[in-house]
């Protein structure tokens, strides 16, 4: 019996260590994730503007002809797929993996049809795993990443439409709507597709050199910034479901904890109550 | 004196938000000063520093690296990839970049090092020409 005793109280003190790690898991997940949301929100003024300018330009002056602007028949396609390096976020990775491989696997037959660019370890490791050829990938970004951290992945995936490689162009990743839901969606990137919202208000621009020259800056910066909004987005998200797992985790614990305590402070009191009557039956033997 | 509102926005902040008087550039067709009410312009930036007139007479530099500006009537947006006042140059790291940079460009002769070891030299050189102006 003693021995019982002995495991229990061993198993109360794992899942004491175990809920101490998860809690302060949590916590720092809660300060990043309040980080992560002011980076995502101060990077909105820069985007708003550049896509406001993008398409007063293009709106401006309609027969420009870009690359970015073209509608091409599609013969490969390329997808962008945000993960994080690190796990234990509950299903933050596998919802978004699960939506890319079942996006890639319905609309694809040959690897020739699609490029994969990925951000994050877990990513990158699912797609070598299942034999998905990645085109290029950024591991190890930083908690608040800066612009200049996904500048090359941004403007290769960027570059390589224009060049042809694809002819078009989606980001795959976790959309952020708070700390508890994160819903994985589907962003087409390119071609942008032009809207028609707002662009002769101040279509009356001059431009220099030519309103083509301004666009062949614009839209790949544009394109960028899109890009560099969803992995800020894709970090509040990761940071979101972290801290709601590890939140669920040590509520699992403490859980936990309290069924093995019972069952300790049960099996200690059986313990004493056989001790009892073992000197009272040695006791009455005597007698 | 008439000014208009400036606003220098880079990815991750607003960098710079205030009423001056005027500010100059270097478009990439050349120098320009903006003035208040100038007619609705837009133009891609070379890699520069600005120098802005302030309201009380005093001139301030940016550092800016590549980008856009646009003008309005009253208002002037300037969307940089990044943009340092002086105070947040650091100047140590920009002359390591510079001499790297230029390490590298008396070095190999590959296309695509040589046009981004010319790029960091001219962020390089923009950075410490801010840092020593001020």
């Amino acid at each position: 019996m003693a021995k019982g005793i002995r495991e229990i109280k061993r198993q109360i003190k794992s899942k004491q260590n175990t809920r101490q790690i998860t809690k302060a898991m949590e916590m720092v997940a809660a300060s990043k994730l309040k980080r992560a949301q002011n980076n995502a929100e101060a990077s909105r003024p820069y985007a708003d503007k550049i896509r406001e300018v993008a398409f007063s330009v293009a709106a401006g002056s309609k027969g420009i002809q870009h690359p970015m602007l073209q509608v091409r028949e599609v013969k490969r396609t390329g997808y962008l797929v945000l993960t994080s390096d690190r796990g234990l976020a509950g299903g933050f990775n596998a919802n978004v993996l699960r939506k890319a491989l079942t996006t890639i696997r319905a609309r694809h037959k040959s690897t020739d049809e699609y490029a994969v660019f990925v951000v994050g370890r877990k990513g990158k490791d699912f797609f070598k795993r299942r034999n998905i050829p990645v085109f290029d990938e950024v591991t190890g970004l930083s908690d608040s990443p800066t612009f200049a951290d996904i500048k090359q992945l941004a403007s290769s995936a960027v570059q390589n439409f224009i060049d042809g490689s694809y002819d078009e162009l989606y980001v795959i990743y976790n959309q952020f709507h708070n700390a508890l839901t994160q819903t994985p969606i589907e962003k087409k990137l390119l071609p942008l597709e032009q809207t028609e919202s707002g662009g002769n208000a101040i279509s009356s621009y001059e431009y220099e050199p030519s309103a083509e020259g301004v666009l062949e800056v614009l839209l790949p910066k544009y394109a960028e910034t899109v890009i560099f909004s969803a992995v800020l987005e894709s970090k509040a998200s990761e940071f979101g479901a972290r801290m709601t797992a590890m939140g669920s985790a040590t509520k699992n614990a403490s859980k936990m904890i309290a069924e093995l305590t019972l069952s300790y402070n049960r099996a200690r009191q059986a313990a004493i109550t056989q001790e009892i009557s073992e000197i009272v039956a040695g006791a009455n033997a005597l007698n | 004196m008439s000014t208009f509102l400036l606003e220098i926005v880079t990815p991750e902040r607003i960098v710079y938000t205030q009423n001056v008087r005027m500010i100059t550039v270097e478009g990439v067709e050349g120098q320009l000063g903006i003035l208040p009410n100038h007619i609705p312009f837009v133009t891609p930036l070379k890699i520069a520093p600005a120098s802005i007139k302030l309201e009380n007479g005093k001139n301030e530099s940016v550092a800016l690296n590549g980008g856009f500006m646009e003008v309005r009537k009253d208002k002037v947006v300037i969307l940089a990839e990044s943009a340092e006042l002086p105070s947040d140059i650091d100047i140590e790291r920009a002359k390591a970049a510079k001499e790297r940079a230029e390490k590298r460009l008396s070095g190999k002769k590959d296309e695509a090092d040589f046009k981004r070891a010319e790029l960091s030299l001219k962020r390089a050189l923009t950075r410490i020409g801010v840092h020593e102006h001020r």
